[in-house]
């Protein structure tokens, strides 16, 4: 019975969003921190500029806000990471590929053309997320579930804004 | 408050990384952490990540509100700046739809194996996140602070007790799933 949830290829969006749930819950017991993911990423950006340049980095102030350095919040990440490579091994699904499907069927399965369309994606993405201050799981979740106004506009502009994009990019679908 | 646990720097570290394990297990399991999936719901055809979404939120929020009953979880909301979650919002959302992936899932569609996602959007990511704590100095005393409003939570706004608030929006939340059951989305 067990096993099968686990080695199920896809759960009821309903049961994985019961648990995303409950991790927000643990996070704000156990670390005393809202769930999310974004700040790793800045935290990252700093560590790899106090490689290349020095502990000096360490006094620009938005780095004096989010210390660059592997913490809590960092190594949710790389547990992220890990949990979706579980989920997928126990499934069977795990698979290296370059292209998605419907990027495919769409614009082609030309590897280099996705790469360099991803990457302007992650700029917009990280560069907004720390503009707003947080991202889908940070304000979207964890925000919204404190009954955050300022979340909860947040998230109503991530899907705005994601809708009018991804509408631009496929053409509207009714 | 498990204020000891907090302050323990490598217990967190372990913390963050089972949390993190169990967060990125359910979006695998739940869907998201593909491409199609993410855009599907963009476009409005395909609505797995707003059904996740309100179900974390709907257990969330009676979990923390519990917690927060008993004094074992804190608030930490901000106060309403238009200026930073308007505009910081909608640049979000272009990357959300251009990339496919959020945050979270781009993490998670990494574990998947796609290498879109590790080789374009991690590392985008991280250049991009750079990027803004670079003009962050020049940002923060403008833009950044433009339209703020002393609002934080809305039972504190509404100034009721915040189980009610709580009902409400279970309900509403439960009402739009159940809405999209019934068109069949």
């Amino acid at each position: 019975m067990v096993l099968e949830y686990l080695t199920a290829p896809l759960w009821s969006p309903y049961l994985a969003g019961v648990g995303v749930g409950v991790m927000a819950v643990l996070s704000f017991l156990l670390a005393d921190r809202p769930l999310g993911c974004s700040t790793a990423f800045v935290k990252t950006s700093g560590m790899v500029e106090v490689a290349v340049r020095g502990e000096g980095v360490k006094e620009h102030p938005y780095y004096r806000k989010y210390v660059p350095q592997v913490d809590g919040s960092w190594m949710i990440v790389v547990g992220i990471v890990i949990g979706a490579f579980l989920s997928a091994m126990l499934s069977g699904v795990f698979a290296l590929a370059w292209v998605p499907p419907l990027w495919g069927e769409t614009f082609g399965y030309d590897p280099v053309v996705r790469v360099l369309v991803a990457l302007a994606g992650g700029f917009l993405l990280g560069f907004g997320a720390r503009w707003a201050g947080g991202c889908t799981s940070g304000h979207g979740i964890s925000g919204t579930l404190q009954l955050s106004v300022n979340s909860i506009i947040a998230a109503a502009f991530f899907f705005i804004g994601g809708i009018a994009t991804a509408m631009a990019i496929y053409g509207v679908p009714f | 408050m498990l204020t000891a646990l907090h302050k323990n720097a490598r217990a967190q570290l372990l913390i963050g990384l089972l949390i993190g394990i169990g967060f990125g297990f359910f979006l695998q399991k739940g869907g998201v952490t593909s491409y199609d999936v993410i855009v599907g719901q963009l476009l409005l055809q395909d609505f797995t990540v707003v059904k996740l979404m309100l179900s974390a939120v709907i257990v969330g929020m009676i979990g923390f509100y519990f917690l927060k009953g008993k004094e074992m979880a804190l608030i930490h909301c901000k106060n309403v700046t238009l200026g930073s979650v308007v505009i910081g919002g909608l640049i979000f959302g272009a990357g959300f739809a251009v990339l496919g992936y959020c945050p979270g899932t781009v993490a998670g569609a990494v574990g998947q194996g796609w290498l879109d996602a590790l080789v374009g959007g991690v590392l985008g990511m991280v250049v991009g996140a750079g990027a803004f704590a670079r003009l962050y100095p020049r940002l923060v005393g403008g833009i950044l602070a433009r339209g703020e409003f002393d609002i934080r939570t809305i039972p504190e706004v509404l100034r009721v007790n915040e189980w009610v608030v709580v009902a409400v929006f279970v309900v509403l939340m439960l009402a739009v799933l159940y809405l999209l059951e019934v068109l069949g989305l």
